[in-house]
């Protein structure tokens, strides 16, 4: 085989790959930062890939169909963020129930749509220029959509609100100490509110990219365990939109190898690998400096009730 | 504490089990209710559903038989689960540390010479050991590496799904079974014994009652059972206390992934007669087990009953694809319905309405 084709076809496969998972850890890393752990990301990612699928399919454009995407992930968000935010209620089971109910609905909603080829899928985009350099230029700028590029600077855009704006200390503070926000006059709520939301447009636009872009068909519980994935990555990547890009491409470079190699190993021990290296990145995380775990937003998981502590 | 109107709401620290009971009754009708919805734009009258329904699981006893056959590996991974979660461990591995026992329950009755009488309580015991190995890993991985649980646990299911697909497909594949993903039958010996003229297999079900009652004098009457309380309930007061977390957490798994196993074992030996893919032997078990012992507040004994109310949603989705067309999938809209409703009524709870009006609210600007 020819070793640079390969390796051309097998980067710019993974940096396709990586793009749902990193507009999802990008959301997920948000929802953290203001406290909120949003363990729906799957069901989000589902509802994101159903939506967008039937929305493209019928309006035939795809722009309608992760429009559509974005909003049934911030719905599902919202539902999240009343849950645990207005209610109070454990957010691991609210997002667990998020996962199942997602899973469900879509797998339900989707059973006419199985199978069909999406008419009008979201094209690849060739970056003028840049796409004529030799072996860069197919390995990073040809086959990629528009989400690709989007997604690198939306991290960027988003690192520097999170580190340098005053929206970003509203957000770190609030996932710090609530109480501390408070009584600065920072709403907790709205700020939470808001955060758990924009976490959902982009998990939903990251499973509206599976669907109407990298595949573009509709098959059910397409994401296969993606969103558990950015979980995982939201954790490795230390909170920091930056890192995210490292680690989305990272998985994303194995889930296409497990694909790549199947002519040599099963497929099935293939297709456990992005699981059992989410597991390994986190131990050897937990070897390495302290400094990593200190990063976790203080108040992550406590619902915030004023005046108490 | 807040007025609204003539009523006074405050807060109370621990609700009386009255009010638990009542509370969590009505959020599963809210939830029934919000499934009505689904049936509806499903262009399925949710009167004829729920009564299909009725009459179809509760009515006959074929159907009655079905609801316990479901909830058997309900009540075994639902009672492992109030253990991890009385510890505040979130085990979401049940799916996987199920699937351990299943694999090595047809180990045992595939490819172990042992004398026939010996055959079954051996796959009972080498499940046992899988699902505490597969589910002391996390126990550990949190313990020494601070590695989160929900994350690792979760991991651990889709790849133990993974092997079990692998073995189906490959080194396990039954060479009687022409091509299917399938092992090969198990030998009668392996075969767990059926109530006459249903599909329940007692001893199953026999040891997850028993699992139930065992695991909640260990709750509430041994040291280990005190540990566990404690480390769930404040784990800077145990360790003042003296207790070792790590140990304690390591037991709790164990025994959470055994009975989570024993699950397995039950349905491969007592359901298929072999080893099949993953989301034949499982059916999402262990994932609605999660909800079983959230539903039952973490007691082993309410969680045998929660299972029984899940035994029957399943097998009202078995009903609803047979009798009205609509898709297994809507058991997990159920499922999530009902997490839902349970997690939202968690707050009502925690509050006493009072009556004691005061002229001046009653006239009404409270917003009401």
């Amino acid at each position: 085989m020819d070793w640079t084709s390969w390796l051309v076809g097998t980067v710019s496969r993974a940096l396709a790959f990586g793009v749902p998972l990193l507009w999802g850890t990008l959301g997920e890393i948000y929802a953290e930062r203001s406290g909120v752990v949003n363990l729906g990301v799957e069901g989000m990612m589902i509802l994101g890939a159903y939506a967008g699928f039937a929305v493209a399919q019928t309006l035939g454009h795809p722009g309608w169909g992760l429009l559509a995407a974005a909003g049934v992930g911030a719905l599902a968000a919202l539902w999240h963020a009343f849950l645990t935010v207005t209610l109070r209620a454990n957010q691991y089971v609210s997002g667990l129930a998020l996962t199942l109910f997602g899973l469900g609905l879509a797998g339900l909603l989707g059973r006419g749509w199985e199978g069909r080829p999406l008419r009008a899928p979201l094209g690849a985009v060739a970056v003028p220029v840049l796409s004529d350099v030799p072996v860069l230029g197919p390995m990073l700028f040809r086959d990629q959509t528009i989400l690709t590029y989007l997604g690198l600077l939306l991290a960027v855009v988003l690192w520097v609100v999170l580190f340098r704006t005053r929206w970003g200390i509203a957000i770190r503070s609030v996932g710090e100490s609530p109480a501390t926000a408070d009584s600065l006059g920072i709403s907790v709520a709205r700020v939470r509110y808001l955060c758990v939301a924009l976490g959902g447009v982009l998990a939903g636009v990251g499973g509206g990219y599976l669907s109407v872009a990298y595949r573009p068909a509709w098959t059910e519980g397409m994401t296969a365990g993606m969103g558990w994935i950015v979980i995982a990555l939201t954790i490795f990547s230390a909170w920091d939109p930056l890192q995210a890009i490292w680690g989305a491409f990272f998985f994303g470079a194995l889930y296409h190898l497990s694909f790549r190699l199947q002519a040599y190993v099963s497929p099935e021990l293939l297709k456990m690998m992005p699981y059992a290296f989410a597991i390994l990145v986190l131990a050897a995380s937990g070897f390495g400096r302290a400094r990593w775990r200190a990063r976790a937003p203080g108040a992550l998981g406590v619902p915030y009730v004023r005046g108490e502590r | 504490m807040k007025r609204l109107g003539p009523l006074f709401l405050e807060r109370r620290l621990a609700p009386p089990r009255s009010v638990v009971f009542g509370v969590s009754f009505l959020a599963v009708l809210v939830a029934l209710l919000l499934a009505a919805l689904v049936f509806w734009a499903y262009g399925v009258s949710p009167v004829r559903a729920y009564s299909e329904i009725g009459r179809g699981t509760l009515g006959t006893v074929g159907g009655l038989s079905d609801i316990v056959r479901r909830a058997i590996p309900l009540i075994l991974c639902g009672v492992g689960l109030t253990l991890a979660f009385r510890a505040q461990f979130w085990n979401i591995g049940a799916e996987g540390q199920l699937l351990a026992g299943a694999v090595a329950a047809t180990g045992v009755a595939l490819f172990v010479r042992v004398p026939d009488g010996f055959r079954l309580p051996l796959m009972f015991l080498a499940g046992f050991g899988a699902g505490a190995v597969w589910a002391v890993v996390p126990a550990l991985l949190r313990v020494k590496l601070r590695v989160n649980e929900v994350i690792s646990t979760l991991m651990m299911n889709y790849i133990m799904a993974y092997i079990v697909e692998w073995l189906v497909h490959g080194p396990w594949k039954g060479p009687t079974m022409r091509g299917f993903a399938y092992t090969d039958m198990f030998p009668v010996s392996a075969r767990l014994p059926l109530i006459a003229g249903t599909r329940i297999h007692w001893p199953t079900l026999a040891v997850g009652v028993l699992a139930a009652v065992v695991v909640a004098l260990l709750l509430s009457r041994t040291r280990l059972g005190y540990e566990i309380r404690v480390v769930g309930q404040n784990p800077d007061a145990a360790r003042y206390a003296g207790i070792s977390f790590a140990s304690v957490l390591a037991l709790a798994m164990v025994l959470s992934g055994g009975l989570a196993a024993l699950a397995g074992v039950g349905e491969v030996a007592g359901v298929h007669w072999r080893l099949r893919s993953p989301g034949h032997v499982s059916m999402g078990y262990g994932y609605t087990a999660i909800i079983v012992a959230w539903l039952a507040r973490g007691s082993p004994i309410a969680a045998v009953f929660t299972a029984l109310l899940f035994g029957l949603i399943f097998a009202a989705g078995d009903l609803m694809k047979t009798t009205l067309g609509l898709p297994f999938q809507i058991t997990g809209v159920f499922n999530g319905l009902i997490l839902f409703s349970l997690i939202s009524s968690d707050l009502l709870m925690y509050w006493r309405v009072r009556w004691a009006p005061k002229e001046k609210a009653w006239t009404g600007q409270a917003g009401l």
